[in-house]
């Protein structure tokens, strides 16, 4: 026994020098680095697609780093382009893909990568909403589509059963949202001081970017801004007017209550707290995993007296952006073009989706996950793809293409919590909004076109 | 009589003070050179396009209502922390020099908030004083105060001023606690001879005694409101609603890198610098004065 392991051990000792031409060899690979902000579970995914990846060929290695926050990521891509150590893959959050845009020679747009690398890639795979959001104007595509959800609107079944109405017809314009709010209101909200009968996460992105995009509303001239950088805020129209003050009496009658700005509303759902929320498709994960409640899920309402029949919802989330860096060589975007193209295989488009509540961005991940079983086993899953392909793709429902769009969020937050607060009317607060929003999409242009 | 060592050659003195030079150079003139050019030119994020617009930026700030509106806010918000900060951690430390029994161990508790992070901070203070999860904020509205910071402006100001100034109470704390043992024990006891009673006697011989301490503490207090308050604030409200908590650290932030406007953000770095410079001189004049005079 003893003799044994010394000779396995003397072995191992013979055996070391061949190993180390091998170990070479493998060094050999094509290394590419990918920054992304996924944590937690959707980390998780990350990690699991980058080890997959890895194992399914054997001459790129892909490493995939955590890098924070989206804005934090995307800040430190950019101040790594700037060093000259740019990752070869980036991700960027939708609402920057304007800024990459005029990244000029920093990035590497992904049909020009795909031209140059001669990897195929079939871009008419992916679902048209998801492809227009981040299109060119030509309908090239510069970032690949990733991580994307949209819209749903949930609600508690078990808190509609209370108030005496169908838990399986929840309503399907804001009219009935009004009256329902009223019965939810009388019936269920007004039990406890904790309740209310409607919410919504994500004011800006669900209730006027979505919204406008539903009834075939401008959101921002030169067609939402995809046309040119002139564009500017067209949302103090009469639609969009009305659907704010329509949330701001509903919240003077006690019906809808403001929760705070993008995603701090969400627990007010899954802890029975609000009868109807409005969120993302990807607040999935956390819906289920705490609802102690019956609920379900349904297309985002509309109202009938702007649209007949309502259009798609556009994506939110993110898409990957391939940099440059000097002496990047041809096989590592090479490298690159053929990690996108792994992503975009039917199976890891399901997979991606199944396990993180985004939607699939191929109409083949979408026949995969159906096939799998997926939606059957999660009713209402499917949801956010149906709402995605819902009516027509027009102009105003491809998506929004505002340089600086974060800090115009941001100031129609601000101009909506004040008429909240009873400062001003929907009237003004979109003026507002208008106004010193279109003095940030001129202080963009200068800087990009300067 | 001063003494000096007066060091033969230049080498020996150049060499040892270099280490520091070089750190002062790299992490203080460096950035804040770049600070200053960026502050005067208009570019992108990448850095592709820049232009010398000169004071531009500084022009489009001071003539926007809404950035001079910040800096009054950021005013307001700097002396209502300190004052709040400075007033509950001397009651405090005068409480804790007394002759009681676990004074040690009041003291070690009292220093604790100091140890906790900015955002664990705010995540306390959510638990306590939100409407709908935290135990105050729920309570305050069963007994019929409506109370939603996060759409009452002057509510929300009031909430984030008490967690910043709860993390510097400790701090004051430590400082009171250092000033109120510096003081001579047979001055109390001649006050106490005389008479001295009570607020009396802390306000005729205590707090003379300790000034040079609020003094400190106030310039102190007052660099740490405009600027290390942001990462509570951030996580509380993100300067919501409307503006009513946005003082100018978070507007620099939100500006440069949420939205990348380099130049308009660089421009206000450089005013805050200013005021942090103007705070400095403040400090060295009146209180190098002060202790000179001790």
């Amino acid at each position: 026994m003893h003799r044994r392991t010394l000779l396995t051990g003397a072995g191992a000792l013979a055996v070391a020098p061949a190993v180390v031409p091998a170990a070479r060899a493998q060094g050999a690979k094509t290394k590419i680095v990918f920054w992304h902000a996924m944590g937690g579970a959707n980390g998780d995914q990350i990690n699991r697609i980058t080890q997959q990846f890895n194992a399914s060929q054997n001459t790129v290695e892909l490493q995939s780093i955590f890098k924070g926050s989206y804005p934090d990521t995307m800040n430190a891509g950019i101040a790594a382009w700037r060093a000259g150590q740019a990752p070869h893959i980036v991700q960027v959050f939708d609402v920057g893909t304007g800024s990459m845009l005029a990244a000029g020679p920093a990035v590497k747009q992904a049909w020009q990568l795909v031209k140059d690398t001669g990897v195929k890639i079939d871009f008419g795979a992916y679902i048209p909403s998801v492809k227009a959001y981040y299109s060119l104007a030509d309908g090239r595509l510069p970032s690949m589509p990733f991580n994307s959800s949209t819209p749903v609107m949930w609600y508690n079944k078990d808190a509609f059963e209370a108030a005496g109405l169908d838990p399986e017809k929840p309503p399907a314009t804001w009219q009935e949202v009004v009256s329902m709010a009223r019965t939810l209101k009388d019936k269920w909200a007004s039990k406890s001081q904790d309740r209310m009968a409607v919410t919504t996460s994500w004011f800006t992105w669900i209730q006027l970017e979505n919204f406008s995009a539903e009834h075939n509303l401008p959101f921002a001239s030169e067609d939402d801004g995809y046309k040119g950088l002139g564009a500017v805020l067209e949302i103090n129209n009469a639609g969009q007017v009305k659907q704010m003050q329509r949330l701001l009496d509903m919240a003077k009658e006690g019906t809808f209550k403001y929760g705070g700005r993008d995603a701090l509303p969400d627990p007010l759902f899954f802890t029975d707290k609000a009868a109807i929320s409005f969120g993302s498709s990807a607040g999935r994960g956390d819906i289920v995993r705490n609802a102690k409640f019956k609920f379900g899920v349904a297309e985002l309402p509309y109202d009938p007296t702007i649209i007949k029949a309502p259009n798609n919802t556009i994506v939110g989330g993110a898409s990957l952006w391939t940099m440059t860096a000097p002496h990047r060589t041809e096989a590592e975007y090479k490298a690159v073009a053929e990690f996108y193209r792994f992503l975009g295989t039917p199976e890891q488009d399901a997979l991606w989706a199944e396990n993180t509540g985004y939607v699939p961005v191929t109409f083949a991940g979408f026949k995969f996950a159906e096939k799998g079983g997926y939606y059957t086993k999660n009713p209402g899953a499917d949801m956010a793809s149906k709402s995605l392909v819902r009516g027509h793709l027009t102009v105003n429902s491809k998506g929004l293409r505002l340089g600086r769009l974060p800090e115009i969020r941001n100031i129609i937050y601000e101009e909506i919590e004040k008429a909240l607060q009873g400062q001003q009317n929907a009237k003004q607060a979109m003026d507002n909004a208008v106004k010193r929003g279109n003095v940030v999409l001129r202080g963009f242009q200068r800087s990009v076109q300067g | 009589m001063e003494r000096r060592t007066i060091f033969s050659g230049w080498l020996l003195p150049v060499l040892l003070v270099l280490p520091q030079l070089a750190l002062t150079i790299v992490f203080f003139l460096w950035p804040a050179g770049q600070a200053m050019w960026s502050s005067t030119t208009l570019t992108d994020p990448f850095g592709l396009r820049s232009r010398f617009v000169g004071l531009a930026n500084f022009r489009h700030l001071f003539a926007d209502p809404l950035y001079v509106a910040t800096i009054w806010r950021t005013v307001e918000f700097c002396a209502a922390v300190s004052t709040l900060a400075i007033a509950a951690g001397m009651v405090l430390a005068i409480a804790a020099d007394r002759e009681i029994r676990f004074r040690g161990l009041y003291r070690v508790l009292l220093i604790w908030p100091y140890a906790i992070a900015p955002a664990i901070a705010a995540i306390l203070w959510i638990l306590l004083l939100h409407p709908q999860i935290g135990l105050i904020g729920r309570w305050l509205n069963s007994i019929g105060i409506p109370w939603d910071y996060q759409l009452n402006g002057p509510e929300a100001m009031l909430v984030v001023v008490l967690a910043s100034s709860w993390k510097q109470v400790s701090y004051n704390f430590i400082f009171f606690l250092a000033g109120l043992q510096s003081i001579p024990k047979a001055v109390m006891e001649a006050a106490r001879m005389d008479g001295a009673k009570g607020f009396f006697r802390f306000r005729t011989v205590t707090l003379p005694l300790l000034m040079p301490t609020v003094f400190f503490l106030l310039v102190v207090n007052l660099v740490y409101a405009a600027f290390d308050t942001f990462g509570t604030i951030w996580a509380m409200t993100s300067g919501g609603p409307g503006k009513s908590t946005e003082t100018l650290v978070i507007k620099v932030y939100r500006d440069g890198i949420v939205n990348q406007d380099i130049g308009s953000s660089s421009a206000q770095s450089v005013v805050l610098m200013g005021g942090i410079i103007l705070l400095t001189i403040l400090q060295f004049r009146f209180l190098g004065r002060r202790s000179g005079g001790q």
